[in-house]
């Protein structure tokens, strides 16, 4: 049984003006880290409601832990944990005072799942009795996963729980999410920062309330569909400019150091363009795609998808 | 200078997309002086008064005709004894009565001195001052006009005796409407931002997802409020009692039943507010404009509901605060039993289930 | 890239202390003009709080600091008149029209009317905004509101713009089409002084600077500084940095 299921799921606002996710379809395994994948507005809070049952779908079907997110909801209710996108804990209650709150919500103790939460509480332990409300960004996140951790859920539900938090908090967070993973627990979890998608064993790139691609981080990465290169010069601004002028470029973005480019013709023929334009000290090497690599060339095939539907 | 008229105009811009603003600027003064000066007023018109003509002379035939022709007044003549008038008194059913003595004109012809007995409702002092001078002009100025025709000077004497508040006390007035306000205030906004702050901090989400029934966040967000307003209450009362000697006349349970029915139902519209609100700022507006407002002006309070348009007066009776200044005062200062007001406690408790019962429907278990 | 000589931003032992918290701790740099300056730090480092200063909005408690020719001790005035500014929590007015944020901004900044309206149109066309020109700010998706953003923040050409945090939430592609802004507005000779979390945007700076405790850890081209800390990207160069941090701890 799958712990997660969506079938063909759609859903709108504002009477159907906005579509927020659109014929979606797809399935997460028990015990998985499936990282949904998009920017902001993609649809992936409004899949993420969906599942936890805090909205109905206009079609399709979901079910988690086996159980459909319309008939059965009050059961999906006690087995799943969740911890939304705008940070949700109770500001002037101090953190023992929140855990407490939400164990006893779910039936249960501190103590009878402390195990679960362990690695993750002695961090935040010594400050048990400060106000949520002033905890730094990193804490609240601890402090927000261990209180949906706490009542041992099936299937947890986390929507953009690294928003806003530092690099090593970051980091640490996603450690924790791995240490879950072997206590049998099954982890949605979604994420702007594309660097994160490594960290999920199945991702699925979601835009514009579409899911482009589901696969594993490495599948996802093979299916990119040309060679990629790094290509870097004196003078990166130009360097992009020309290259964008060039009959054979496919794509050319900036990503950190170089800049990446697929074509249509070769590393020879290139590099003639360039020193034609007058561009010095030229490097080009072949590099392979990150999962951002694949997104923005996702993201481009949609937009040429779209636009040759509008010429149609 | 071009900076500064920069910014006006932008401002500008800001508050004509506002519609919040907007209403505020435009519509509240005019509801005001819409009200106020139309609608709402202190002068009383067409109060129902009862004469008894105990005389029927000519003399107190001609002082009641002047009173009936007067607009003030809704004139009943009939025999009634002391204890029918009483009776008439506690149930609110007058305002006021004049009762002229048996032997009124005989008086007045030999003994150059009569006297009227006037007996006002003084639970609202102002009215019951207002009509009573009214009353002493109308007599005063048929007194008047027969000094040329009668030899020796004469008078004749209204006797004015103020029921349930003798020393024409404030209190006994504004405190029954201050309990109705407190309790209105904390239970109806109190509530619906407390629901609402879940909501707009998120964790109202949480909530949703959990095992926690719907029916136990709202009962266990009224409860606090019940509590302390029960508190208020007692507070309230205490210091009517002891600090400004406003006796409670009837009993103190059956007050402070009929003012835990008025919570209750406060509490429900507090909870209706929050289904229907998203934000903490809109749901305080909400209580302001659906609460405080209408209790202000339309329970009877401040303005007597006589004296109000009909559409007013209609409107009057679906405001909760109204019917509890009824039983408030009935009870608190004319002492009177629940045989009395079971009408108004029966509307109010209908208007508590009506209100749970909606706000409930309305409560959503989902985001939409 | 060769860096042009005049030194639009110069800081020396620059300190802001509130109480007994040192919040920056005696900075020192300089950020030539047409620069891309990075300016990182993990959250409580300090960094908004030393932008602050150089924008004129805080009095420093101690050290110089001038910033496009003017000090900010005894001129923030000036200094507010010549620099643009633009965050990711606010920017533009969501319940004003694309072209009346343009008028207002412009407006403050002095612009005449005629200068306002070339702008207004230059902006409008370079953005692709046209059939939103009159649309309220509040309809339109995050990613071209932040592009307006920062070229308001321009309108005025100002010597030096700064940017907090002005890239949250978009896809790539979008955060990249933000960027080519920036890259033109440096090659244009407008100096960008921006903070950012996200650590591959510190590779498009020409050098960056990362603040750990209130102090400047690191200041270098991210080439230089990967080679210094032995990392590939910018992304470990920031973690080894900040796993020193004591004050991030809570």
């Amino acid at each position: 049984m799958n712990a997660i299921t969506l079938n063909n799921i759609t859903k709108t606002y504002n009477k159907g003006t906005v579509l927020a996710v659109d014929d979606v379809s797809l399935t997460v395994e028990k015990g998985e880290i499936f990282g949904l994948i998009g920017p902001d507005g993609a649809g992936k809070s409004t899949i993420f409601r969906l599942l936890t049952t805090l909205l109905l779908p206009d079609k399709g079907t979901a079910t988690v832990g086996g159980l459909d997110v319309v008939k059965d909801f009050k059961a999906i209710r006690g087995i799943v944990g969740y911890m939304p996108g705008k940070f949700s804990l109770y500001q002037d209650l101090t953190v023992e005072e929140n855990l407490d709150f939400f164990a006893t919500v779910f039936k249960t103790t501190i103590e009878e799942n402390y195990h679960l939460i362990k690695d993750i509480y002695v961090q935040i332990e010594p400050f048990k009795d400060r106000r949520a409300g002033k905890l730094s960004g990193g804490m609240k996140q601890k402090l927000a996963l261990c209180c949906a951790l706490i009542h041992k859920p099936e299937v947890l539900f986390l929507d953009e729980p690294t928003t806003g938090v530092d690099v090593v908090s970051r980091r640490e967070f996603w450690e924790m999410l791995k240490r879950l993973k072997q206590q049998g627990i099954t982890i949605m979890v979604s994420t702007s920062y594309m660097d994160e998608a490594t960290m999920c064993d199945r991702i699925g790139l979601i835009l514009n309330g579409k899911v482009l691609s589901v696969a594993s981080p490495e599948a996802t990465i093979k299916a990119y569909p040309e060679q990629l290169y790094g290509v870097k010069a004196n003078s990166i601004y130009h360097l992009l400019l020309d290259l964008r002028k060039y009959e054979g470029t496919i794509n050319c973005y900036t990503f950190g150091e170089y800049l990446h480019l697929s074509i249509t013709t070769n590393e020879e023929q290139v590099r003639k363009y360039l020193q034609e334009k007058g561009h010095t000290d030229v490097e080009f090497k072949a590099i392979e795609p990150t999962v951002e690599d694949c997104f923005i060339r996702l993201l481009k095939h949609e937009d040429e998808q779209g636009n040759s539907n509008k010429d149609k | 200078m071009k900076q500064l008229l920069s910014f006006i105009r932008k401002e500008f811009i800001h508050v004509w997309r506002d519609p919040k603003t907007l209403v505020m600027l435009f519509g509240f003064p005019i509801v005001q002086i819409v009200l106020f000066g139309f609608a709402l007023t202190n002068e009383i018109k067409y109060a129902n008064i009862v004469v008894v003509d105990n005389a029927k002379d000519v003399a107190s035939q001609q002082i009641i005709n002047k009173i009936e022709g007067s607009k003030f007044f809704s004139v009943q003549k009939t025999l009634m004894t002391p204890s029918a008038i009483d009776a008439a008194f506690k149930e609110g059913k007058i305002k006021l009565a004049v009762v002229f003595p048996v032997n009124f004109n005989t008086d007045l012809l030999h003994l150059n001195k009569a006297s009227i007995q006037v007996i006002a409702d003084a639970s609202d002092p102002n009215t019951a001052t207002q009509l009573s001078s009214y009353i002493t002009t109308i007599v005063a100025d048929y007194q008047a006009q027969l000094s040329p025709t009668m030899s020796a000077p004469y008078s004749i004497v209204p006797e004015v005796r103020m029921l349930y508040n003798p020393d024409l006390k404030g209190a006994p007035n504004f405190v029954p409407g201050v309990m109705a306000m407190v309790l209105l205030l904390v239970c109806v906004m109190m509530t619906s931002v407390s629901i609402v702050r879940e909501k707009e901090l998120g964790t109202m989400e949480i909530l949703l997802v959990s095992p926690v029934k719907p029916l136990m966040v709202i009962i266990a967000k009224a409860i606090p409020y019940l509590v302390l307003s029960i508190v208020n209450l007692g507070v309230i009362l205490v210091l009517s009692v002891y600090a400004l000697d406003v006796p409670i006349k009837g009993s103190v349970l059956l007050l402070v039943f009929e003012s835990t029915l008025l919570i209750l139902t406060a509490l429900a519209l507090g909870l209706f507010i929050s289904t229907i609100t998203s934000s903490q700022q809109s749901a305080m507006f909400a209580s302001m404009l659906g609460m405080m407002l209408p209790t202000m002006l339309l329970s009877g309070y401040l303005f007597p509901i006589e004296n109000m348009p009909v559409v007013l007066q209609v409107i009057s009776n679906i405001v909760p605060a109204r019917w509890y200044y009824v039983i408030v005062k009935a009870v608190m200062l004319k002492g009177l039993g629940f045989a009395s007001i079971w009408k108004e406690t029966l509307i109010l408790a209908g208007m508590a289930v009506f209100f749970t019962g909606l706000s409930l429907r309305n409560f959503k278990i989902r985001l939409e | 890239m060769k860096m042009s000589k005049e030194i639009v931003i110069r800081t020396n032992k620059l300190t802001k202390r509130f109480d007994d918290f040192v919040a920056v701790d005696e900075i020192t740099f300089d950020v030539h003009k047409g620069e891309i300056f990075g300016f990182l730090g993990a959250n409580g480092a300090g960094k908004t709080t030393a932008m602050r200063m150089l924008c004129g909005l805080s009095i420093p408690t101690s050290g110089e600091a001038m910033v496009a020719g003017y000090d900010v001790f005894k001129q923030p005035d000036e200094i507010k008149q010549n620099i643009g500014y633009m965050s990711q929590k606010f920017s533009l007015y969501e319940d004003l029209s694309v072209k009346e944020n343009i008028e207002f901004y412009g407006g403050i900044y002095g612009l005449s009317n005629k200068q306002i309206k070339e702008k207004s149109g230059e902006l409008i066309e370079r953005l692709g905004l046209h059939n939103e020109a009159d649309k309220l700010v509040s309809s339109l998706p995050l990613g071209w509101k932040q592009k307006l953003s920062f070229s308001v923040a321009i309108v005025h050409q100002p010597k030096i713009v700064f940017l907090d945090e002005p890239t949250g939430g978009v896809d790539p592609a979008m955060r990249r089409q933000f960027w080519d802004l920036i890259y033109d507005a440096a090659d244009k000779g407008i100096t960008i002084f921006v903070t950012t979390h996200y650590l591959d945007e510190a590779e498009y700076c020409n050098r960056v600077s990362i603040m750990v405790d209130g102090k400047i850890e690191a200041l270098d081209s991210p080439e230089g500084l990967r080679k210094t800390f032995s990392a590939s990207n910018m992304d470990e160069v920031f973690y080894k940095l900040a796993r020193k941090a004591k004050r991030s701890a809570d």
